[in-house]
């Protein structure tokens, strides 16, 4: 059976991206060390799956310094807010196909 | 992808969206135990009202001794003191049990949502109470605890909101009815908690 994969976010095929994209659509923002501990995901992974959103302009990113620190956080944009909404149509899809 | 990938992978959407906004390490038992501290509280505070004020005389129980005040102002924070101690100290164990953090963006906002209304309540009630309007002490402290859990339940579960609205209601009825303050305060501290706490306890914590 051949599956439409209209809809289907390759920037989501990565499991870590896809659950990225899930926390800072839920929540107004995240910042980095949070989510780190929330996905329990190494800093290199996450800040190259946060980069590759980033590039689709999916998240936006705000820098700023709680006193000397740096704190990077993260919030999903509208366009990554609507490419969410259309992936999960696109797995409900799948899962109706497949019935 | 076959579909019972697509189902895990939907439902630790589900979870994480849920876990990264509701702070759910809030521990029942501690519900528990503040409701059997404010109890204890309740008893204290009576029987310095009411016991001590007065020798042979009846209905000679104004509140309106410094010392007395004093010791029921001693009485009400150390109540308060041992139930955020434990409240703390049961949801950090519950926390690392469920492996989650107990400081997180979720947790910070739940607590900055309780914390305005309480603070705003606490220094209204410190107000009243150094004017001498000791009679509207009891429903302030139930409403605006009310409002604080409303307020705090967005971030948490939604049981918490429910309780909230019970202590709201609670505090409009004690200032309806004014000198039963205590009762409407062991009834919203007391009872309230205990039964929230444990129909939380089985409800989450199992």
């Amino acid at each position: 059976m051949k599956l439409s994969l209209e809809h289907f976010d390759k920037a989501f095929e990565n499991r870590i991206r896809l659950q990225i994209m899930s926390v800072l659509v839920a929540n107004d923002s995240y910042d980095f060390n949070s989510l780190k501990d929330l996905l329990k995901v190494t800093d290199g992974n996450l800040a190259s799956h946060l980069k590759a959103l980033e590039k689709e302009e999916y998240i936006t990113v705000t820098k700023t310094f709680l006193g000397r620190k740096p704190n990077t956080s993260y919030a999903a944009s509208d366009k990554g807010r609507d490419a969410f909404k259309l992936h999960l149509k696109a797995l409900e899809n799948l899962i109706k196909q497949q019935k | 992808m076959k579909e019972k990938d697509i189902y895990s992978e939907l439902s630790s959407i589900r979870s994480l969206m849920e876990r990264s906004a509701k702070f759910i390490s809030l521990s029942g038992l501690s519900g528990v135990m503040a409701g059997i501290y404010a109890l204890l509280g309740a008893y204290t505070g009576y029987r310095i009202v009411y016991y001590e004020a007065s020798g042979l005389t009846y209905r000679e129980y104004y509140i309106d001794e410094y010392s007395i005040i004093f010791r029921l102002f001693m009485v009400a924070v150390t109540v308060l003191v041992f139930s955020i101690g434990t409240g703390i100290l049961l949801t950090v164990r519950n926390a690392r049990k469920k492996g989650e953090t107990v400081w997180n963006p979720v947790s910070r906002k739940l607590l900055l949502s309780l914390l305005i209304p309480l603070a705003a309540g606490g220094l209204f009630i410190l107000i009243l109470l150094y004017r001498g309007y000791y009679g509207i002490i009891a429903p302030a402290c139930l409403l605006f605890y009310g409002l604080a859990l409303v307020s705090g339940s967005h971030y948490t579960y939604p049981d918490v909101k429910w309780l909230g609205i019970c202590e709201i209601i609670l505090g409009l009825l004690a200032a309806l009815m004014p000198g039963y303050g205590l009762i409407f305060w062991t009834i919203g501290f007391g009872l309230l908690h205990i039964l929230y706490g444990s129909v939380m306890h089985f409800k989450y914590d199992r």
